[in-house]
């Protein structure tokens, strides 16, 4: 059995003295590469057993006393893996700044109004087609301390386990067009060439009339190094 | 067949705690996996493993995330890769549990578990490890072994591709002053002591 090794030509190294938080943070000696064995080949198991009814509907899951403020979206795309194979039954793990830019999360001060209807978390699973979709608000913009007058764009935390240990990635989804992207060291600590990875697409049919704009965004995760046989 | 390319890592944040571990920081949403690893009915030797993540100045760190992937008591991985029937699965125990360094004033971390059985016939029990925060880009990997494990430590074919001088950071220290069986397990970022982490 054997996996693919972590791709450094799409992954940012570790430090990336642009975003400074990484300057104490990251790594410094090289990591010891390491034969896969089965501790690496497995990995926790999470699907459609993970999530609850609202769980997708990121628009829904936070409600106390009304709608949450801000243009609604749906997300979709499929997750696979190198050789484009689907991943069904797969966990995605989503959270996000509300419409105002202000995450829920107390440590968050950015003086920009709580949503009390938008909490900015939530999950969906993968279909059999490795197909998964969400509903939710587009996340505001927000200033944060990396340097003078920094703003991140507009993005969507995601977390995704796929098949093995080796597979495990925590990324952030961004929209066409933002011209904050051009200025965002997290974004730019990704390789010049894998960046555009990073940035989901508009999909008018994925646009429900009279309802929400479409956003299409592919996922594709480590997996088997050779390419398998069809079965 | 097509060949596509990896998604790009990105941090996980400083704000990831209401979407990835909700309940422990006392947000309206469920977590899918908590600091207990294992119930107090795991079939095992139930063990706590305690610890801190330190930056490159030695400050504890407050918001990491920290995720645990290990094998029951039988080494066996709850997961269909790891088909060896002679190794017991426990259905009820996935194995997997995360936690984040923020909820304690030390910015600390505590696990409980059952301690992993030896996987493969050929490693020593061990945990594997995954570290993400603010300031990663890209998360990291690495393992717990035990102190108390030397004899099948000095064997495993995984701390034999680890410099010999930077293996004592893999390991995690049995503590005898405390009651019951607990382990002291720091992760250094940076520095003299910087933990192995592993690319996988």
């Amino acid at each position: 059995m054997s996996e693919q090794r972590m791709d450094w030509t799409s992954h940012p190294a570790h430090v990336y003295p642009d975003y400074k938080s990484t300057v104490l943070r990251g790594p410094t000696k090289p990591l010891v590469a390491i034969d896969h064995t089965l501790s690496e080949l497995t990995g926790p198991v999470y699907g459609h057993d993970s999530i609850g009814p609202l769980d997708d509907d990121l628009t829904k899951n936070g409600m106390r006393n009304g709608e949450p403020l801000g243009e609604r979206i749906i997300v979709t795309g499929r997750v696979v893996d190198e050789n484009d194979r689907p991943q069904p039954n797969t966990l995605i793990e989503i959270w996000q700044a509300n419409a105002a830019g202000r995450y829920i999360h107390e440590v968050d001060q950015h003086d920009a109004p709580i949503d009390p209807n938008f909490l900015g978390a939530g999950r969906c699973v993968t279909d059999d087609t490795g197909r998964y979709r969400y509903t939710t608000i587009k996340p505001g913009a927000y200033p944060w301390g990396n340097h003078d007058n920094a703003w991140r764009p507009n993005h969507i935390h995601l977390s995704l386990f796929g098949p093995s240990f080796t597979s495990r990635l925590v990324t952030q989804m961004y929209f066409p067009g933002d011209p904050l992207l051009d200025l965002d060291p997290i974004f730019h600590g990704t390789p010049e060439g894998a960046r555009d990875r990073l940035i989901s697409s508009f999909a008018i049919d994925v646009t429900e009339p009279l309802f929400a704009l479409g956003y299409a965004f592919d996922i594709v995760l480590r997996g088997p190094n050779a390419t398998p046989v069809e079965d | 067949m097509a060949r596509r390319f990896q998604t790009p890592s990105q941090t996980v944040g400083p704000f990831f705690a209401y979407g990835l571990v909700p309940e422990q920081y006392g947000y309206r949403f469920t977590s899918i996996a908590d600091h207990a690893v294992a119930a107090p009915t795991t079939e095992g030797d139930q063990i706590r493993i305690i610890g801190q993540v330190f930056d490159g100045e030695g400050t504890p760190i407050p918001d990491a995330l920290l995720e645990f992937w290990q094998a029951n008591a039988h080494g066996r991985y709850n997961h269909p890769a790891d088909d060896r029937k002679d190794n017991l699965l426990d259905p009820d125990f996935k194995g997997f549990g995360r936690i984040g360094t923020g909820t304690s004033a030390e910015a600390s971390f505590q696990i409980d578990t059952v301690k992993p059985g030896a996987v493969d016939d050929r490693q020593a029990p061990h945990i594997n490890m995954v570290v993400l925060m603010r300031g990663m880009l890209t998360h990291a990997f690495t393992r717990i072994y035990f102190s108390d494990e030397a004899t099948l430590n000095a064997a495993d074919p995984v701390l034999a591709q680890v410099p010999e001088d930077r293996r004592a950071t893999l390991i995690a220290k049995r503590d005898e002053a405390l009651s019951g069986s607990v382990y002291r397990f720091d992760i250094h970022m940076q520095g003299e002591r910087e933990t192995v982490f592993f690319d996988i």
